[in-house]
């Protein structure tokens, strides 16, 4: 089964199922009413990029977020899932569902199949009790956190995030240090590159952006 | 001291797992303007041996939607014709031409209950009522958007014609014209054809368009260019020599 980092599959064939990664580089910050959300855009099969534009920050609700890394296959169908079950839920709630209950719905999913799925995911929204970060790594253990980061590439940036993180950082600041993050990561890690993706959540809406270019 | 393999032991190891996981086969396909265009060699492959000289790998899926297949024959084979009925079926219940969106999705959903084991490497090409889409969906159901893919063993030949082209011709730029797209499409299938072993024989091609009274129409062209045609053709059929009556000896019944 194929993990995030690349690692111990080197030695032995890797990849010779043809499964596609998310070998990745993903984060999210939040700050006083929102959060950040940034990723790369490599997907990978073997040392093959599959797609070198991808899209991994996926949209659940219209106010909740996810970053997906690990198996392509398994977390585009997670997040499927349970994107269908939050619509529902959300109509019966009457109200945009809270960022906690998207995180426990993909923690449910993560947990139970845990050694049938590879997904490594990092939730983030806004809902009437303000902006939230969840981490939600291998096993399927959920944590809140300040800002996550997640994927290949993170293991090479877990020094240089916590170095410069300050809490109380405003949007455009969490926006910088969101994309230095990423670019750094994508310079050291092979199976993370391409472009930086970013989503800023708030309750005026969502903003996309797309940086080019590594050197930034 | 560990026990070590001698340099013969490895290499029959490594042949015997069968390293060769990209299948035997390009295909590609654009988004042009107004459209998408598929394509695909015709070359069907058992090991070294070539099975099929001129088999068809673009599948039908519906009137305004088509699936390139890559991987074991029969499961592209198998999976394209299941969602293609379902798709039938649909349409019925839904009064409405299929969306590629839900071919997709069907496709996806089939693959990932299999978990890889149907291996089936699919180029997704239609145009709804939304404009045209590109999906490529992997054996183990993870599938990308993107406006020019390629699968197959072939498929960094392939995909090299499509981001940069060659010293004459350029690669995929939006909003080509729809013969343009075919061009491409043609040299992207040939590189795969000429430089990978598993890929080889003609081009398949199929352009699917909606014109501006919002009509979709696909345009099957088989073999729209016999890249590989037999050289060496006996222009007159092959006589068998007569044989001569010599004698009869007694009741021809046999």
């Amino acid at each position: 089964m194929m993990l995030e980092g690349h690692d111990e599959s080197f030695n032995e064939n890797p990849k010779a199922n043809g499964e596609v990664s998310l070998g990745t580089t993903i984060m999210a910050i939040r700050f006083d009413h929102g959060v950040v959300m940034a990723a790369d855009s490599r997907t990978t099969t073997g040392s093959f990029i599959a797609n070198r534009v991808t899209d991994k920050i996926y949209k659940v609700t219209d106010n909740i977020y996810c970053c997906r890394s690990g198996s392509a296959a398994d977390t585009q169908a997670i997040s499927d899932i349970v994107k269908a079950n939050l619509t529902v839920h959300s109509l019966e709630l009457g109200q945009p569902p809270a960022v906690n209950t998207a995180a426990k719905v993909f923690r449910s999913m993560c947990y139970k199949y845990r050694d049938q799925l590879s997904a490594g995911i990092i939730v983030g929204g806004v809902d009437s009790t303000g902006p939230h970060v969840y981490s939600i790594p291998l096993g399927g253990s959920v944590v809140e956190q300040p800002f996550s980061i997640g994927g290949s590439g993170s293991t090479y940036i877990y020094g240089y995030c916590d170095a410069h993180y300050r809490p109380g950082m405003s949007k455009e600041e969490c926006i910088e240090f969101a994309k230095s993050c990423v670019a750094l990561a994508m310079s050291r890690d092979g199976s993370s590159g391409g472009l930086i993706r970013l989503a800023v959540i708030t309750p005026d809406g969502v903003e996309r952006q797309v940086v080019t270019g590594i050197e930034q | 001291m560990p026990k070590q393999d001698t340099p013969q032991q490895v290499l029959a190891g490594l042949t015997s797992k069968n390293q060769f996981t990209k299948t035997g086969t390009t295909i590609c396909g654009v988004i042009c303007k107004n459209g998408v265009v598929l394509g695909a060699d015709t070359r069907s492959t058992a090991g070294d041996i070539v099975m099929d000289k001129n088999c068809e790998k673009i599948h039908y899926i519906a009137p305004n939607i088509y699936c390139c297949g890559a991987g074991t024959a029969a499961d592209t084979e198998y999976t394209t014709e299941l969602i293609s009925s379902q798709c039938k079926l649909h349409r019925y219940r839904t009064d409405r031409d299929t969306r590629v969106a839900t071919a997709k999705t069907m496709l996806t959903r089939h693959l990932f209950q299999y978990q890889g084991h149907v291996s089936a490497a699919l180029v997704l090409g239609g145009v709804d009522v939304l404009g045209p889409h590109l999906h490529t969906i992997y054996p183990h159901g993870s599938t990308d958007t993107l406006p020019f893919v390629a699968m197959g063993s072939g498929s960094l030949a392939a995909i090299s014609m499509l981001e940069q082209g060659d010293a004459d011709h350029q690669g995929w730029r939006p909003n080509m014209e729809v013969e343009e797209a075919v061009d491409l499409v043609k040299r992207a299938i040939h590189a795969g054809i000429f430089n990978d072993m598993g890929s080889g024989s003609n081009v398949d091609i199929c352009v699917i368009t909606k014109d501006e009274a919002g009509k979709i129409a696909a345009d099957y062209r088989r073999n729209t260019d016999i890249a590989n045609p037999r050289k060496y053709r006996r222009d007159v059929p092959y006589k068998l020599p007569a044989t001569r009556l010599v004698e009869v000896n007694g009741d021809m019944d046999m």
